[in-house]
């Protein structure tokens, strides 16, 4: 049977469509089914997502432009495809068993992380602004209902209404920002702004900013991190995993993007503003996160931290910059999923457990947990051998080879403060007495986090895979 | 050599942390756990000297030296010791067995993971020394605080956890700046790799600001006043191995970062701030040396004696004449078995007494005379008596550095009056007078295992205080070398500025 020609030219969007079309076949399952097709929608969604990965490995690898521009697939669209397909597979994974210990086994959490994931995909390809605005609200808005989930919950519905609300004020300014450069160029797609722009104007640096802030917020960069901490907590633990991981590859993706492709010409500009934000995330993130006794909290500030010193790989605008970020993301996203199956697996008897203090004296009622958890921690702080230290080894020196000294000078001291509070829960489960012991692990979260726990730990042994992938991904951008 | 000699000593004390993982908790488990760690270390000190049968002390250059691709072009796994390391190397396996022999009986809570952190340690303290490219040895060289950030705060005293944040915060701080000046490098000479870089010229200015970076990161490992306040903390609530292990082996981890680095890769800086040095080190022997008169623990007060001597070995390393270098390089050896014997035998009062006050002790001679004899030349070598190790090493720095800026070195002398009169006190204190302590009355002398401990220590002592000969041999050449670089490098700066 011959396609049509018009057919036949939408097939790198296979991925797209095969997961949209994937994600509606689940709602129905769902919508008939009810309940008790709980598990096989999580099951198939499961499955799907990691098809749709195939799918995006295996397409051809040369970079097409669909759509007169406003869809692209490259090698770096790729990359990013694959890690947040990644993390929402897993992020489902997890989910499984707290889901049913907390009464919340329903349908729709597998279905919105799919469509969610969708809105990923279309962001992390988006080659004009419309896409990226679709992308990006379908993406949110799955965010928004997610992080209400838990329904009965006064402080999840809070957190839900918070990020809603400022959510959509991000969205706004976003648009302004969007339109105020339509309005200077005459263009949408990224190839005619960057044309149009040239050297810029103010009005292109105005429309710039706002789109800026509206990037930052998806990010949860400094100033615009304030919804991070009260979502982290307010969630339940399996969406703050989702929400820890892939939304935020997705959203550094298209930040990465918009910037190399849509304002080259204006690069001194725009350097500035990710000079301060990633400066201030830096910093932010290892204060405040000091004070902070849930442990939910306390990796909200880390995220916003670990999201600053991603920043530093675009702050230098070069493709050594850009593979910083790749690497960066792809150790953040092991680095994270790992974190979390140990928080998830903070549960006694009486139910699941928050405080940092909780984990006091780990190491006696559960070596393992406590030793590969530990690892994590001292790799979130970036202290070699560890995964945590190649990642920010590589945007470091990028800053470097940019001339950007002093922020490459505090993002380091940044990173010594924000070992301390590593440290601090490191000595929680190894130098204290032991609290009363959790309930073993669910064989799911054990292998979430054995994998990850090793990962990080032999990553050093090899680490060219992703150190060579991210590279000709960060090339394919230039 | 035909196979990877030099990694196969340096991963080796991993395969026995595989053992101990796979060994069963209880009782048992520890006893086995001990048996596991003292043969690997034993296994790892033999293979060791296998590498010291085969090094060939006429060479300047790296042997044993392996190269693999590893991280991106010019960042590989490059392995490789010449004189100046291989001494280290075996400084370390060799007190390895005796730190697992000291842990015996004292630790007694968590023995598996106690010893698959000092495991895990003697690993990366290995490679630190034998890297021979800046990311690697970063690696090594940064690994080596989460083990010994265990081992303060899990098995350490009253203040442990306060010691162990300080320790690791320290340190980490330190070094961080010296990753981006190695990153700097990275792109001036698009490599990391050590013996590239050292042949190398690096612009004046790279060169000033990469010195400084990598001096705040050895000043505070080595530890040079004002920095070295961690040190006393660290010291004293660490168990009896961690602090030989912190003195022996990680202090001289600054001292060799100064000689492989600084020296030869930023000639020019290390000409124009050496006064700095000279100044902080004549600073450190004197005040240090004071400090240690008043100390009313054993082990703080060894802590600042180390400081003291360290201080000698800064002065004598950017001295950079051949005796100085010798000196100090010959004097960072000494240093790890004296000041590891000298914990050794705190540790040894301590864990009959489980104080560490030199005012509860008093006229230990009269019922420990073989502790006595031990404690006496162990403190003799540290005040640098004649005939101990501890003579050869500050007699070559203090003639090397006479050479230079006779100032400098007539007011260290001074340091070394000095520290004839703490250790001297600190000796009369413990060792002499009447035994009128009650507690003390029931007091035994050396065990066996403690006699194993020690007597390797008191042979090495007097070993090389009489006959330093094969000492000084093996480093001889690379030290020759490195003096020789650096004062090349100075010619040639001075005839550019000619021209």
């Amino acid at each position: 049977m011959m396609l049509p020609a018009e057919l036949l030219s939408l097939k790198p969007l296979l991925p797209e469509i095969t997961l949209a079309l994937g994600g509606m076949v689940l709602l129905m399952i769902g919508a008939y089914g009810g309940e008790r097709a709980t598990g096989v929608v999580n099951g198939l969604a499961v499955l799907l997502l990691a098809g749709v990965a195939g799918l995006v490995v295996w397409m051809p690898a040369e970079k097409v432009a669909l759509f007169n521009g406003s869809f692209i697939v490259d090698l770096f669209a790729r990359f990013m495809k694959v890690l947040s397909l990644a993390g929402s597979a897993i992020a489902i994974l997890m989910s499984l068993d707290y889901m049913k210990g907390a009464g919340q086994r329903r349908f729709e959490y597998p279905v919105l992380v799919v469509f969610s994931t969708l809105g990923m995909l279309v962001l992390v390809s988006a080659g004009d602004l419309i896409a990226l605005y679709l992308g990006l609200e379908l993406m949110s808005l799955c965010l928004y209902v997610l992080a209400a989930f838990h329904r009965e919950n006064v402080r999840a519905s809070e957190a839900g209404l918070k990020y809603f609300v400022l959510g959509a004020l991000s969205s706004g300014m976003l648009l302004y920002g969007c339109s105020l450069i339509y309005g200077f160029t005459g263009t949408v797609t990224f190839t005619g702004i960057a044309q149009a722009a040239g050297q810029g104007g103010v009005g292109l640096v105005f429309g710039l900013v706002f789109l800026f802030a509206g990037l930052c917020f998806k990010v949860s960069a400094v100033p615009f991190h304030m919804w991070t901490p009260d979502v982290y907590e307010g969630a339940p633990t399996p969406v703050t995993t989702f929400f820890a991981a892939s939304p935020k590859v997705a959203a550094i993706a298209i930040f990465v993007r918009v910037a190399i492709d849509a304002f080259p010409g204006i690069a001194s500009q725009w350097q500035q503003i990710l000079v301060f934000v990633s400066l201030a995330s830096m910093l932010l993130g290892a204060f405040a996160a000091i004070g902070q006794t849930n442990i939910k909290r306390l990796m909200a500030y880390s995220s916003i931290g670990h999201m600053g010193f991603a920043l530093i790989g675009l702050a230098a605008g070069t493709a050594e910059g850009v593979q910083g970020v790749l690497v960066y993301m792809g150790i953040y996203l092991v680095m994270t999923l790992g974190t979390f199956a140990a928080i998830m697996s903070m549960r006694r008897a009486e139910g699941p457990v928050e405080e940092i203090a909780d984990l006091a004296g780990l190491s006696r009622t559960n070596p393992g947990m406590a030793f590969f958890f530990a690892m994590l921690l001292f790799s979130l702080a970036g202290i070699p051998p560890l995964a945590g230290f190649f990642a920010k080894f590589y945007v470091f020196l990028a800053a470097i080879q940019a001339g950007l000294y002093a922020l490459a000078v505090i993002g380091v001291l940044a990173s010594v403060v924000g070992a301390f509070y590593y440290l601090r829960i490191v000595k929680l489960m190894y130098f204290d007495d032991p609290a009363q012991a959790f309930v073993p692990m669910p064989g799911m979260l054990k292998a979430v986090f054995g994998v990850s726990g090793l990962l990080n730990i032999a990553f050093f042994i090899y680490p060219a895979p992703l150190v060579a992938t991210a590279a000709a991904a960060a090339k394919s951008l230039f | 050599m035909s196979w990877p000699i030099l990694s196969v000593v340096t991963f080796l004390p991993l395969v026995g942390v595989l053992f101990i993982l796979l060994l069963r908790g209880g009782d048992d488990g520890a006893r086995n756990a001990r048996w596991v760690a003292l043969w690997t270390t034993i296994i790892t000190f033999g293979t060791s000297l296998i590498m010291l049968w085969h090094f060939d002390t006429k060479l300047a250059e790296f042997q044993f030296v392996e190269k693999h691709a590893w991280l991106a072009s010019g960042i590989g796994y490059h392995m490789g010791v010449d004189g100046i390391s291989l001494p280290f190397v075996i400084l370390t396996t060799a007190l390895m067995p005796l730190c697992i022999i000291a842990s015996w009986r004292p630790i007694q809570t968590r023995v598996r993971e106690y010893m698959i952190a000092f495991l895990a340690l003697e690993t990366l303290m290995i490679g630190t020394f034998s890297a021979l490219d800046l990311v690697l040895f970063y690696l090594f060289f940064e690994g080596g605080l989460i083990p010994m950030f265990l081992i303060i705060g899990i098995w350490g005293g009253q203040r442990r956890v306060y010691a162990s944040f300080k320790f690791f915060l320290y340190t980490l701080l330190g070094s961080v700046l010296m990753l981006l000046a190695i990153m700097a490098m990275y792109w001036v000479a698009g490599t990391t790799d050590i013996p590239t870089l050292m042949r190398t010229a690096l612009s004046p200015n790279l060169q000033k600001f990469a010195w400084l970076a990598f001096f705040a990161s050895f000043a505070v490992k080595m530890p040079m006043w004002p920095v070295h306040t961690w040190l006393p903390d660290a010291h004293v609530e660490a168990p009896t191995a961690g602090s030989v292990i912190l003195a022996a082996i990680l202090l001289k981890m600054g001292g060799y970062g100064f000689l492989r680095f600084s020296l030869p890769m930023f000639p020019l800086a290390t000409q124009d701030f050496a006064i700095i040095i000279f100044v902080l080190s004549v600073v450190a022997i004197v005040y240090t040396s004071l400090v240690a008169l008043v100390q009313e623990d054993m082990k703080k007060l060894i802590a600042y004696s180390s400081v003291a001597h360290m201080g000698f070995v800064t002065m004598g390393i950017f001295a950079v004449t051949t005796e100085a270098v010798a000196g100090a390089q010959f004097q960072m050896v000494s240093h790890g078995i004296v000041s590891a014997a000298l914990f050794l035998c705190v540790g040894v009062v301590y864990d009959r007494m489980h104080t560490r006050e030199i005012a509860a002790y008093g006229g230990l001679v009269n019922r420990m005379p073989l502790y006595a004899v031990a404690f006496l030349i162990f403190s003799l070598a540290n005040l640098g008596l004649p005939g101990t190790s501890g003579f050869v090493g500050e007699l070559m720095i203090l003639i090397g550095t006479f050479k230079v800026n006779p100032w400098v070195a007539i007011v260290a002398t001074l340091g070394v009056i000095l520290s004839a009169a703490y250790v001297l006190w600190l000796a009369a204190r413990v060792m002499f007078g009447k035994l009128e302590k009650p507690s003390l009355a029931g007091i035994k002398d050396l065990d066996y295992r403690e006699i194993i401990c020690l007597s390797p220590l008191v042979v090495g002592t007097i070993f090389f205080g009489i006959y330093p000969k094969p000492l000084l041999e093996m480093s001889a050449a690379s030290v020759e070398q490195i003096v020789a670089n650096y004062q090349r490098a100075l010619e040639v700066a001075v005839k550019a500025v000619g021209q």
